[in-house]
């Protein structure tokens, strides 16, 4: 999940990894760096997205050399929409990219699993983003300072993991800003505790 | 009923989608229990496939003076169900619930039906009973049902606390199902509410246009 705070950008997921319902890690890390400013936060078939990831991240490379400079978020999101969508039959995958750029400063674009490219100001993925539709729509205000919004995306992913069976283990959280990204990492048992019976 | 007289008006329909759907409740419910009574909500849509049939259903239904169902699942079997248990007319919350539970058990097979079971009696006050599809029936503080609830799960962990007073539960019920309605095809139209305690059942309704400012992500 992802939101944009003033001129910071928060990315977190939680980490685990499941086939059918044994789950076979509990300490994955599902936010990708493609560039020194860019991250994409996976979802779906792991596997799908870990090889499109791979070859977005060749591409970005690539188009950065071209054209000599950084490259923009909405680059590295296009790269990502392209595979999706030219392969959407055989592929089953969903990214959240979120990155600083210096034209467009923060900001968030989701691929959705047919191909789909939109950008938003914060949006939740993956099967537990269904529990925390509503904690989202409720809590969310475009103003929040760095703390308040590392808290907010904090609490959706606890409330999430505590309700997704194939959501837990520890949360990763990338915040972004101009001056680079810096990685936090909360394992389970410091997640805030809710009331969830 | 309306989807009869709609089937009558233009009885060659047949890609709709609306003949081969059968009447379901799709939805939203919620009970909460406070200390001397119970507050219960429902929103107010029924959907015959991708037509609203009704818009301003009451998906709150009472079963005995101070006990009520919010029901969820299948329109025919959920009304079904509690004409059953209104006719064997249960005193206590617990027995109403546990009514419930034999039939949607007995049946479970053959029905699609989640309910929640709420009210207040003398032996132990105001009281929540979910006896979702499947048929299993577990006492819970607080409670949410149908297609709507998976998008409320975290709004509601993170805001229910135990005792709080009537009007913060009529709140904490309100707000949530205008969340879920926002996100669920499936629900929507008016949100209705009801507190259930000793001094008796209060019923009201938020209509559309009332209903709390959430401030839109999208």
């Amino acid at each position: 999940m992802e939101r944009r705070c003033l001129d910071a950008q928060f990315k977190g997921v939680s980490t685990g990894v499941s086939k059918n319902n044994y789950v076979s890690s509990k300490t994955i890390n599902k936010v990708i760096q493609v560039h020194d400013r860019i991250f994409c936060c996976m979802a779906g078939s792991l596997a799908d997205a870990q090889a499109v990831l791979k070859a977005a991240k060749f591409h970005l490379s690539f188009h950065s050399v071209q054209m000599e400079s950084q490259p923009q978020v909405i680059a590295a999101a296009s790269v990502l929409k392209d595979l999706c969508y030219k392969n959407k039959d055989e592929l089953q995958a969903g990214f959240i990219t979120a990155g600083w750029d210096r034209k467009k400063g923060p900001q968030i674009y989701v691929v959705s699993l047919g191909g789909m490219l939109i950008s938003q100001q914060v949006t939740i993925g993956g099967s537990g983003s269904t529990y925390i539709y509503g904690y989202v729509d409720a809590k969310y205000r475009p103003d929040m300072s760095r703390e308040e919004c590392l808290q907010f995306a904090t609490n959706a992913l606890a409330l999430a993991m505590g309700r997704d069976n194939v959501s837990g283990g520890v949360a990763h959280l990338v915040v972004i800003t101009e001056s680079g990204a810096e990685h936090i990492v909360v394992p389970g048992n410091k997640l805030p505790k809710f009331n969830d019976e | 009923d309306v989807s009869d007289a709609a089937a009558r008006f233009c009885p060659k329909r047949s890609g709709s989608g609306m003949d081969r759907e059968e009447v379901s409740t799709g939805t939203t419910i919620m009970a909460v229990e406070y200390d001397g009574g119970v507050v219960i909500g429902a929103d107010s849509r029924t959907t015959t496939g991708a037509y609203i049939a009704n818009r301003v259903t009451d998906k709150l239904t009472p079963i005995h003076e101070r006990i009520f169902c919010c029901r969820s699942g299948s329109a025919a079997d959920t009304q079904a169900i509690a004409e059953v248990v209104a006719y064997q007319l249960a005193p206590l919350v617990e027995t109403a619930a546990h009514l419930f539970k034999a039939s949607c058990y007995r049946y479970r097979e053959e029905l699609t039906a989640g309910i929640l079971v709420a009210g207040w009696d003398r032996r132990r006050g105001g009281q929540v009973y979910c006896v979702p599809i499947g048929g299993m029936l577990v006492r819970q503080p607080v409670s949410v049902g149908g297609s709507g609830s998976t998008y409320i799960y975290g709004f509601m962990d993170s805001n229910y606390k135990p005792n709080m007073t009537k009007e913060q539960c009529l709140e904490l019920t309100a707000s949530a199902l205008t969340l879920a309605m926002e996100r669920d095809g499936s629900s929507g139209g008016v949100v209705r509410l009801a507190s259930i305690s000793e001094s008796g059942v209060e019923r009201r309704v938020i209509l559309g246009n009332q209903l709390p400012k959430i401030v839109s992500t999208h």
